[in-house]
């Protein structure tokens, strides 16, 4: 990518985000009445998040195999009530430890 | 209510973004030098949508529209909080305020200024924002650097940090709302499709990212929708 790219990139980016938290915050002054598009946007996040971690995860590492080992100890970190940092270091540590011992094997 | 007050409330919103931008950072140099990367921090403040911005940029097919689109519904949500906020923040906090502060409406800062009793005044709200900002920008700075330094080893083991961060947002609340899980499957089901099948497999990062969420929080809007305000998806645990 050329530096000309990631500046339109970044205006783009940048130009729509603030667009949506300044233009509503300056001109409406009621509350969203549809129950079906509250109910969208509070599943916004989530589904975003779950599309954008697999199957990517298992790309971001030398392996694959450690990228899913990652996901799987993160998933149970959190279940086990782990806060966002415990379970990054969870699965930090998760890769650190395969990919280290697949250096060494 | 006072611009110190603000500044304490903010604090604890601060340490968990830099830890967030941090690998966001990481991330990030894979792909651009420490600047650039942490302009992306300072010009948006918001972690999916940076994060599925870089996803547009490292793709060679990623185009400007793409990217419009992604921001757009990645990021929706601030405007509904933007709308409810607007309801109550003090009558001084005129339209040059707001259009100045606007950047700060992120998911913890909105969920303070909420909670708080009486109107939102501009000097508590720039107070709530700073130091998640300077906390979200430098984190990002840092990270960038150290993913720079660092050997291959160690940046791909903080590479999925921010997945990690990802993945402690979303499981909490697949835990405590059943819906919220079944549309995280649908989302998941979804993006291993537009992966592994074949016929899906031009589409790119972006809109994949796009379809899955939209189609994922349809369905769960459609079969779930949320009782009211209180009974609402819990967001106060979200990112940034």
């Amino acid at each position: 990518m050329n530096f000309r790219d990631y500046c339109l990139f970044l205006l783009v980016m940048a130009g729509v985000t603030y667009l949506l938290r300044a233009v509503p915050f300056v001109l409406l002054k009621g509350k969203i009445k549809s129950r079906f598009w509250r109910s969208f946007l509070a599943y916004v996040p989530y589904t975003v998040l779950a599309a954008m971690t697999v199957p990517a995860i298992f790309y971001s590492t030398d392996n694959k195999f450690s990228g899913a080992c990652a996901l799987l100890t993160a998933v149970v970190a959190s279940l086990f009530g782990l806060g966002l940092v415990g379970v990054a270091v969870v699965a930090c540590l998760t890769v650190l430890g395969i990919d280290g011992l697949m250096m060494v094997v | 209510m006072k611009f110190s007050n603000g500044v304490k409330d903010g604090l604890p919103i601060g340490l968990g973004y830099f830890a967030v931008s941090f690998s966001f950072g990481i991330a990030g140099s894979k792909l651009l030098s420490w600047p650039l990367v942490t302009l992306i921090s300072m010009t948006n403040l918001t972690s999916a949508g940076q994060f599925a911005g870089l996803q547009i940029m490292a793709d060679a097919a990623g185009t400007f529209i793409e990217m419009a689109i992604a921001s757009f519904f990645i990021n929706l949500r601030y405007s509904l909080m933007a709308i409810s906020l607007s309801q109550k923040v003090a009558p001084s906090f005129g339209v040059g305020k707001r259009l100045l502060l606007a950047t700060g409406i992120t998911d913890e800062i909105y969920a303070l200024a909420m909670s708080q009793n009486g109107p939102v005044t501009a000097r508590y709200f720039v107070g709530l924002m700073v130091l998640p900002y300077i906390g979200w920008s430098s984190g990002t700075l840092c990270g960038a650097i150290c993913g720079e330094i660092l050997p291959s080893i160690v940046t791909n083991a903080l590479g999925v940090a921010l997945y990690g961060m990802f993945v402690a947002i979303v499981v909490p609340q697949m835990k405590a709302h059943l819906p919220t899980l079944v549309a995280v499957l649908i989302a998941i089901a979804c993006s291993l499709a537009f992966k592994y099948v074949p016929a899906l497999s031009g589409v790119t990062v972006g809109f994949a990212i796009i379809i899955c969420a939209l189609v994922a929080s349809f369905i769960g809007a459609a079969l779930f929708p949320v009782k009211d305000e209180s009974d609402n998806v819990d967001q106060t645990k979200g990112e940034a």
